[in-house]
């Protein structure tokens, strides 16, 4: 994992992503005036962002490569996702997920 | 932007207040596993400061970091902000006039909006919109360095469980969206398809594969639009055992 990343792609890459990004935050105020947006279209785009986000999480939690993240990092993003639900504070989830985490791996877990 | 200070009270500055806190913190641990996954230590701060939006950065330097093209991390990054188009059909009168248009333009993310459209009022509107907006154009490169300088000299960050804040967040952020019933079972079988794709599929496209579980989502909202068209997101309804939870254990403790 520790690889250096290969500099000119990436960076290539990474400012396609913030030129895309900005012209994605341009253009809702801009076709505002002039188009309506089909619903089920503004939807899925929605949904999608969404399963991407929870696959993200979901495997950034339990798998560092393809193995197995130890119980360490999904204890602690489980306890973190508890107080977010319980509607603590973002800093408090934050906080809570690392602490436990680090908690944990201080005990001897994985 | 002084007129930011006369405009809101205390109690929403207060609140913008913490959660540029807490975006500061989020880039330390951006910045941290962005450099042990081999980034140079300017690139998440540059990164942060350009695109300006969490989720579609950690993606993307996941992506590449798991051993995935720079294309599937561009092409997920924009899936990802694709959500800044509806941001700004929302908010379309609290980016300001002329040169300010461009930077009211570029501090569009989910905070801002959110602050925003909390708001009551065109000039509280726009005042908090440019606050949360300016702070997290500071706090989140800023915090990308810090974590990136921690990352540099922490021999292995893990100890101080830096790798756990990521996906919190983003169980944090998704959560109110996932109180809709369709939508929770399409993410929990996206994330169960992730996941089984781990094993054996090349590295940085798993997250991608979760997407085969968009269809999962249009036949279930047709099905609840049919049986109960009053409440389309009926919360009230039984779990059902068949739901892929125990593969996704993060998400399944947040949605219950």
């Amino acid at each position: 994992m520790s690889d250096a990343v290969p500099v000119v792609p990436a960076l290539a890459a990474m400012l396609a992503l913030a030129g895309g990004t900005f012209l994605l935050r341009l253009s809702g105020p801009a076709l505002r005036a002039r188009v309506t947006f089909p619903q089920r279209a503004e939807k899925l785009l929605e949904v999608s962002a969404v399963v991407l986000l929870a696959a993200l999480a979901a495997t950034s939690a339990l798998a560092e490569g393809a193995d197995f993240a130890g119980v360490a990092r999904p204890a602690g993003v489980a306890v973190g996702g508890v107080l977010a639900w319980r509607k603590a504070p973002f800093l408090v989830v934050v906080l809570a997920a690392a602490g436990t985490a680090a908690l944990l791996r201080l005990a001897g877990v994985p | 932007m002084r007129s930011i200070w006369r405009t809101l009270d205390r109690g929403p500055l207060r609140d913008i207040a913490l959660v540029c806190l807490a975006v500061g913190v989020i880039g330390v641990s951006y910045g941290a596993v962005s450099v042990t996954a081999g980034f140079a230590w300017w690139f998440p701060v540059l990164m942060g400061a350009l695109v300006l939006a969490a989720s579609s950065e950690f993606l993307f330097v996941g992506i590449i970091a798991a051993g995935g093209s720079p294309i599937a991390a561009l092409l997920a990054g924009l899936l990802v902000n694709a959500r800044h188009l509806p941001f700004g059909l929302a908010v379309p009168d609290v980016l300001g006039r002329g040169w300010r248009r461009m930077l009211g333009t570029h501090l569009m993310n989910d905070e801002t909006v959110v602050f925003a459209i909390a708001q009551d009022g065109l000039p509280r509107k726009r005042a908090a919109y440019w606050a949360c907006g300016l702070g997290i154009l500071v706090c989140w490169p800023a915090g990308a360095a810090l974590g990136a300088l921690l990352g540099s000299v922490v021999e292995d960050t893990g100890t101080l469980g830096l790798d756990a804040m990521f996906p919190a967040v983003i169980v944090a952020l998704i959560l109110p969206a996932l109180k809709e019933r369709a939508l929770r079972r399409t993410a929990l079988a996206g994330c169960a398809l992730a996941l089984a794709a781990v094993a054996f599929l090349p590295a940085g496209l798993p997250v991608l594969v979760a997407l085969a579980a968009l269809p999962l989502f249009v036949i279930l909202s047709a099905r609840q639009d049919g049986s109960n068209p009053s409440d389309p997101s009926d919360p009230s309804g039984p779990a059902d055992p068949a739901d892929p939870a125990e593969s996704c254990d993060s998400a399944e403790g947040a949605v219950r």
